[in-house]
């Protein structure tokens, strides 16, 4: 199978999900075809045809198939061009490992952060709290290391991109304070280290435009702050 | 070949599916293991030493390595034991297993259980969700044995320790019938044929004592 056959990335430009799939496929310097889905405005029928079970970005199309969930694509790319920056240890334990952080930064600690910084009102102490807790995880297993995948991105540092970039724009925007540099001196190391990638800051999006969508879906909390 | 024996040792719960699909695992590949009940929802210090994060089971211990999660371990067991492959070989193929694998889990259990529990819109209301994603199962299911193909595979294990033993014994006691055989000929067929294999059928935890786990289960469920 020719694997140059069209890649085709259907993604939004502001969701870190759709971003991990674009980061793999640059890192490893694979061709692809961006399509924008819109999909607070409208779902597309091509959307709705490729993912119907959950309607969302990412999609990945490749050799006329598509694949949803962002990790499960990024896994899909490691085992489909196996030559160019692996993404993931050979080792067959270190690679659940790695799994299992990646895991843990996008279901755990991503979603706690979020609600952190804007669930309910009722929630927030008990959400920050495990937000603490969360990152204190990330920032043993980070430790000295320049990247969770060591002395390259690797799968953990895809699925921990939230925490790297969005967080601290959303920080900004909601007014709460979690990922200091003084508490997680390590994570701070780090997402400096990532967004500072010649590749990985090209596919960011824009501080200015996160900002305002964020401003504008949420509101800004400073206020509530005690 | 040095490196798949040693001790392998499993903590998990008689009752839970996700420790059952790592048994089915093992016992498909034939690799022995020492099996360790956690009295749930009592915490052991073992389990609390061996999977402080998430402090649950099921946890793997391989000669000195240990791995929770139970996808996690299942692909760990299918990378160090090749016999009877659980996940396909073809990158697709292995992507589409975990993307359903991570359906079943998130979406499956959530209304087939959750939902149905707390039937915040009413019992039928739930039901009829959990139908509409059934149909996709019954319908990625359709002409084949297993969702694996000929034989079981990853997904098999996954759908597999939850329908229709964990979700089903809820839907007896319950006195319900969320999967009927008229509307879901595929997922019942699929069962049938799972109930013909040993790795399976050693996993499946008694049934009254089930029906009774998942009745207690719910009640505590709908209190929190």
């Amino acid at each position: 199978m020719n694997q140059e056959e069209q890649v085709q990335v259907l993604g939004l430009w502001g969701s870190p999900f759709s971003k991990r799939v674009e980061m793999v496929l640059k890192l490893k310097g694979i061709p692809y075809e961006y399509i924008e889905e819109d999909v607070y405005v409208q779902k597309s029928p091509r959307l709705l045809k490729l993912n119907p079970i959950h309607k969302k970005v990412p999609v990945l199309v490749h050799q006329g198939k598509s694949i949803a969930e962002s990790l499960v694509i990024v896994e899909y790319i490691e085992d489909t061009w196996t030559t160019s920056y692996p993404m993931l240890p050979h080792d067959p334990y270190e690679r659940s490992m790695a799994r299992f952080w990646a895991k843990y930064a996008d279901d755990k600690v991503m979603s706690t952060l979020w609600k952190a910084c804007w669930g309910p009102e009722s929630e927030r102490e008990k959400m920050v709290e495990e937000a603490y807790d969360g990152l204190k995880y990330l920032e043993e297993e980070l430790g000295d290391k320049q990247f969770f995948g060591g002395e390259t991105i690797g799968l953990v540092d895809i699925a921990a991109d939230f925490i790297a970039y969005w967080f601290g724009i959303a920080q900004e925007a909601s007014g709460v304070m979690i990922m200091t540099a003084e508490r997680f001196p390590k994570l701070q190391r780090w997402s400096q280290n990532f967004v500072r990638n010649n590749i990985i800051k090209e596919v960011l999006p824009p501080k200015e435009k996160l900002m305002a969508l964020f401003k504008a879906q949420f509101g800004n909390n400073a206020s509530n702050e005690a | 070949m040095t490196e798949n024996e040693g001790k392998v040792k499993l903590l998990g719960c008689w009752a839970s599916p996700f420790s059952r699909r790592v048994e089915m695992a093992l016992k498909r590949k034939g690799i022995p293991y020492e099996y360790l009940e956690e009295a749930l929802p009592n915490k052991s210090p073992l389990l609390l030493e061996l999977n402080p994060i998430h402090k649950k089971v099921p946890v793997l211990v391989h000669n000195d390595k240990i791995l929770p999660e139970s996808h996690l371990i299942l692909e760990y067991i299918d990378q160090t034991w090749s016999n009877n492959p659980i996940l396909p070989q073809d990158p697709y193929e292995k992507a589409m297993a975990r993307f359903w694998a991570k359906f079943i889990d998130e979406q499956i259990l959530t209304v087939g259980f959750r939902s149905l529990v707390k039937a915040e819109k009413g019992r039928e209301v739930a039901i009829e969700e959990a139908r509409e994603k059934f149909a996709f199962l019954e319908k990625e299911v359709t002409g084949k044995d297993f969702f694996g193909g000929k034989t079981i595979g990853f997904v098999d294990m996954v759908a597999g320790s939850i329908i229709p033993f964990c979700l089903a014994r809820l839907w007896e006691g319950m006195r319900i019938d969320v999967i009927p055989e008229d509307e879901f000929p595929e997922l019942n067929r699929w069962i049938k044929n799972l109930k013909d294999i040993e790795s399976v059928r050693e996993c499946i935890p008694h049934r009254e004592k089930q029906i009774e786990h998942m009745m207690k289960v719910s009640e505590r469920y709908k209190l929190a």
